[in-house]
């Protein structure tokens, strides 16, 4: 009879001595719905091995290395901060240099030179005071069509 | 060796390094870590990967080694694997009831043999590794195995016929 067979593979099976395809005689009898009813008792244990194999990994393959990341991120990071102080140091020497100049030729002594000196100092500052009020056109624009939106 | 050509080779047994590492490790986060470290791993090697004659086995050693080695260091760093850790292995009670000798029984009582045997448990009945692949994963040999997997099916047996006869009382 297929019990006697069946307690047989389970026998051998308990001996680990069955093959991959008596296992799987095995799984497959326990899996159908007529399984005798002294067996029953084995039903969760092959149910269970066949359906702990349909879990399935469910992240994407990473490629990119660790340690490569690693790498690069401590090359860009010693690359910024080489450049962070290089500006530093580039800047504060021109600002040094600025310092010395407007000390030195900060005064005239010829008062025309003075004066278009000073004119042109002025002129600077109109043009830039213009650029100013330039952006700010665009707030009036802004304003314009708030209004309308808001008659409407 | 580019990564298309890469990931078709791993592909086949990604999921059983996935299944290897969540048997032992328990929680499927560090399950999913596991599985990406031993790819990664992988990866880095692919120029040498030729000189193995399966890339497969090479996977679930390292699988088996890499999960080994996290328990070792939890155990040390004093954070046992612990069931309740983790919620989704702990159903509500009443659920345990309803349940109490279905497939999370196996489940657990799985969980409680050493690590050695629920190695040989997952790759030969659940995987259906032959013996002579499983001979090369865990570096055994087959008589070894095939003792230490009959120990293994009998004290789940015993958990079971414990649990079933219980049911019925």
């Amino acid at each position: 009879m297929e019990f006697n067979k069946i307690e047989d593979l389970l026998e051998k099976y308990f001996q680990g001595e069955t093959s991959i395809a008596e296992e799987k005689e095995l799984k497959d009898y326990f899996s159908s719905p007529n399984v005798a009813q002294h067996l029953e008792q084995y039903k969760p244990m092959f149910g269970y091995f066949s359906q702990v194999k349909e879990q399935k990994s469910t992240q994407d393959i990473p490629l990119k290395t660790k340690k490569r990341n690693v790498a690069w991120l401590s090359i860009a990071a010693s690359v910024v901060v080489l450049l962070g102080v290089g500006t530093y140091f580039y800047v504060s020497e021109k600002n040094a240099a600025l310092a010395v100049t407007q000390t030195e030729l900060g005064t005239y002594d010829d008062p025309e030179k003075a004066l278009a000196a000073t004119q042109k100092a002025l002129a600077l500052l109109s043009s830039n005071v213009n650029v100013g009020i330039g952006s700010v056109q665009y707030i009036k624009e802004y304003e314009q069509s708030k209004n309308k939106i808001f008659k409407q | 060796m580019n990564q298309n050509v890469f990931i078709e080779l791993i592909n086949p047994f990604k999921d059983k390094v996935f299944r290897l590492a969540k048997r032992l490790l328990t929680s499927t986060e560090e399950a999913e870590d596991a599985t990406q470290e031993v790819i990664v791993k992988l990866w880095n090697k692919k120029e040498n990967l030729d000189s193995y004659n399966s890339v497969e086995a090479l996977a679930m050693t390292m699988t088996k080694n890499y999960c080994l080695d996290q328990l070792k260091s939890k155990r040390a760093g004093n954070l046992q694997i612990v069931h309740n850790n983790y919620t989704d292995r702990e159903p509500q009670l009443d659920k345990k009831l309803e349940d109490s000798n279905s497939l999370e029984w196996v489940e657990k009582i799985i969980s409680q043999l050493p690590e050695q045997l629920q190695i040989l448990i997952q790759l030969r009945d659940v995987e259906q590794y032959e013996f002579d692949e499983i001979a090369k994963i865990v570096n055994m040999n087959e008589t070894a195995i095939r003792v230490a997997l009959s120990r293994a099916r009998k004290k789940i047996r015993e958990s079971m016929v414990n649990t079933h006869s219980y049911g019925i009382q």
